[in-house]
């Protein structure tokens, strides 16, 4: 269980409330969870990093609780109640530096709880229909909510009294009429105050905060579904937006232009996101499957069938290709494993490399043929 | 005129082609259906005799010939001829099949797309927990566990002519517990709560072109899910011949073909879910959903045991063929709803032999 964990790169929440954990490097899929009561008040909806070194994963579920599950021992070590379930499923869900957690509900309640007590520390009020709120990556304390007829607002948690930037409504159409507001999704770009949303009304708006402008300074469209995802590619300079249709866009953000489209989905868009350092785009959604895309030639790299309808997802930073452990565990299993060869290999240093290559290959073969047979 | 002219010009071929005889022979061969040809060649007189069937040179093809009228005849002697070896050839292969009796090795298999299907990696082990689990607590597992009994709402696209009306009410023959409702212009978004707060759990709407059912929209109450098909070759009951008297309304078996897919699995029990648990035997009605291709066959028949082995079927009408386009969570709402799968032409079926169902 412990190793499984350690594998795997890509993690995946699901409809049926289980874990899922993808190693891409071995082409294998792993359930995290206890089979004998799954159910579907278990769903996960959010998951997020309890910490910067990635050693530990938070789940939202539906009925209101957050799990934490430790990747070294790849077991749930903790369960909280944070908020009811009249309250509505959690939209967003983050870790704060000091080990408290930061909760956001549909209702718009976004809350901060410390580890010691049952009540929360910080809440305020984001108002009705909430569809997302999401972290800085750079800065924890700052936080974007949007949901529908409820436009993006930044908040500092530092100072709940207020939001520190409210979206302006679009411009009157030609026809004088109003246009609604539906934020389906939100990032921050790096190096930079800019916000960049995605609207249930297939627009894409980039909001900057530092000036006096409370409108989009970039308005995009996307094809004629909503839009339900978004992702910030290592990159720069660019985003990519999935549709309930399961179109992927790569779109421009300088000019607001279409760069290109990733194809193969099948179904809805439920999660987008891009890797830390590799042109790689991950996106999951009610198709089940698990895709891998290259952002360079937009090619797929990557398709793993999950069997259920996946809610969320998230990368490790670490290189999704590489077999290896997970950090601070991985080093030590490898030296193990070359001091028992030392003695075997002592006479053939030169070609040590491929002889370490084709171990690590072996209990891979095993692996699959396991896996064959319990499918 | 042109017929007393070819065959001094193929005389004149002929000619030239005597000191070319070897070569010919390759030519002939190299087009694949050379055996007759070389063996006339062979026989050297005979072809002197009819200059027609005189071999032509090795690039030759029938469709260089200019004259409309000669290309055709001599295209249809082509066509006989390889026809011609292709009897013989089966009869010498039945012919040893015959002579080796018990031993003759086992008949091929044709190859159909089908039988080479790429494999699909979401085809449903039954064995398979999560899946079953998945299944166990979705939007029809109401239906599966005996709680709700279906309750059809057949209604069409606005102001219905022709085939469609008639088309929904023998559709209300087949499906139990259906109820047919002019549309009277009202939206499916407003029509869909009252359905729910009448206890219905199917909502079926019939669209047409001109005056010919086109598409169906079959749609799951209270919560989903959704299917969109394309309808096509609707057969009414008027239309069929040798078929049965009107059905009763005994509830009918329901019979689903080459569902195996993880969709596929959900469109069956969407089928599924159309028609009462306890089919009435005494009725002897089956209607079949068939899947080959992705094409979903629907027919009615009615049944009779004639003997321990013989088994007597009728059809009764209506037959009619889907596909499905696009299959969405909740209920409907093409404008923000979520697909769970939707057909992407050009994508999804470059390859002809990976099937969706």
């Amino acid at each position: 269980m412990e190793e499984r964990a350690r594998l795997c790169s890509v993690w995946l929440g699901s409809e049926t409330g289980i874990l899922k954990g993808v190693s891409v490097a071995r082409k294998q899929a792993f359930n995290f969870c206890n089979s004998s009561h799954l159910s579907r008040d278990q769903e996960v909806r959010v998951l997020a990093w309890a910490d910067p070194d990635e050693s530990e994963l938070l789940l939202g579920s539906v009925d209101g609780s957050v799990k934490t599950f430790s990747l070294e021992k790849g077991v749930f070590t903790d369960t909280r109640r944070c908020g009811d379930a009249q309250d509505g499923c959690f939209t967003g869900l983050g870790a704060l530096p000091g080990g408290a957690l930061l909760t956001c509900v549909e209702r718009g309640v976004v809350r901060v709880w410390r580890e010691d007590k049952s009540e929360p520390v910080t809440e305020l009020n984001a108002g009705a229909n909430v569809c997302r709120m999401r972290q800085s990556p750079v800065n924890a304390q700052r936080v974007a909510t949007g949901g529908k007829e409820n436009g993006l607002k930044l908040w500092d948690l530092e100072r709940p009294g207020g939001p520190v930037f409210t979206a302006k409504n679009l411009r009157d159409d030609w026809l004088d009429l109003r246009r609604p507001h539906w934020v389906r999704d939100m990032a921050f770009i790096p190096d930079s105050d800019k916000v960049v949303t995605c609207t249930g009304h297939h627009q894409v708006h980039v909001f900057d905060p530092s000036t006096p402008q409370r409108r989009p300074v970039l308005e995009a469209e996307f094809g004629e579904y909503p839009l339900t995802a978004l992702a910030l590619p290592a990159a720069g300079g660019a985003v990519v937006v999935g549709n309930t249709h399961g179109q992927v866009a790569v779109l421009d953000l300088r000019k607001g232009l279409v760069r290109g489209a990733l194809k193969g989905l099948a179904g809805g868009v439920r999660a987008l996101q891009c890797h830390a350092s590799a042109p790689l785009v991950a996106s999951c959604g009610l198709d089940r499957f698990l895709r891998v895309h290259s952002l360079d030639d937009r090619t797929l790299q990557h398709k793993v069938y999950l069997k259920s309808r996946l809610n969320c997802l998230l990368l490790s930073r670490r290189p999704l290709e590489e077999a290896g452990a997970g950090p601070g565990a991985g080093p030590g299993e490898v030296k193990e494993e070359q001091d028992e060869d030392d003695e075997v290999w002592a006479a053939m240093e030169q070609v040590e490399e491929e002889a370490g290559k084709r171990k690590a290959e072996e209990p891979e073969t095993q692996k699959k043929t396991k896996k064959k047979k319990k499918k | 005129m042109e017929f007393t002219e070819v065959p001094v010009n193929q005389q004149s071929k002929a000619k030239k082609k005597k000191n070319k005889a070897p070569k010919m022979k390759r030519g002939a061969s190299q087009e694949g259906d050379g055996e007759k040809v070389g063996l006339e060649t062979e026989g050297g007189d005979a072809k002197k005799m009819k200059p027609e069937t005189a071999t032509f040179p090795p690039t030759f093809s029938v469709s260089e010939i200019k004259n409309k009228q000669r290309r055709h005849l001599m295209f249809m002697k082509f066509k006989q001829e390889r026809r011609k070896q292709k009897m013989q050839l089966r009869k010498k292969r039945q012919k040893e099949r015959e002579a080796l009796g018990d031993k003759a090795p086992p008949k091929e298999v044709p190859k159909t797309i089908e039988n080479q299907r790429v494999y699909d990696e979401t085809t449903v082990d039954p064995e398979d927990e999560e899946v079953a689990f998945d299944e166990g607590t979705d939007e029809f597992s109401a239906y599966f566990q005996g709680l709700t009994n279906p309750k059809v709402l057949i209604t069409t696209s606005d102001r219905p002519r022709g085939k469609t009306v008639k088309f929904c009410e023998q559709l209300a023959t087949v499906i139990p517990n259906a109820h047919v409702y002019y549309r009277r212009g009202l939206a499916l978004k407003r029509i869909i709560p009252q359905c729910i707060s009448r206890n219905f759990t199917y909502l079926m709407v019939v669209n047409e072109d001109r005056h010919v059912p086109n598409g169906l929209v079959l749609c799951h109450l209270p919560d989903g899910p959704t299917a969109h098909f394309k309808v096509s070759s609707v057969r009414l009951r008027k239309e069929i011949k040798r078929r049965g008297k009107d059905p009763t309304e005994h509830y009918p078996e329901v019979i689903l073909n080459n569902f195996t897919t993880r969709l596929g699995h959900t469109i069956g029990r969407l089928f599924a879910a159309l028609f009462p648990q306890d089919p009435q035997f005494v009725g002897r009605q089956v209607a079949t959903f068939h899947n080959q291709r992705d094409f979903i066959f629907f027919r009615f028949h009615r049944y009779i045991f004639k003997n321990e082995k013989k088994v007597g079927i009728q059809e009764l009408g209506p037959r009619f063929t889907l596909k499905l386009r696009s299959l969405q969570k909740g209920t409907f709402d093409s404008k923000f709803g979520e697909y769970e799968w939707v057909l992407k032409r050009h994508e999804m079926d470059a390859c002809r032999r990976k099937f969706q169902l």
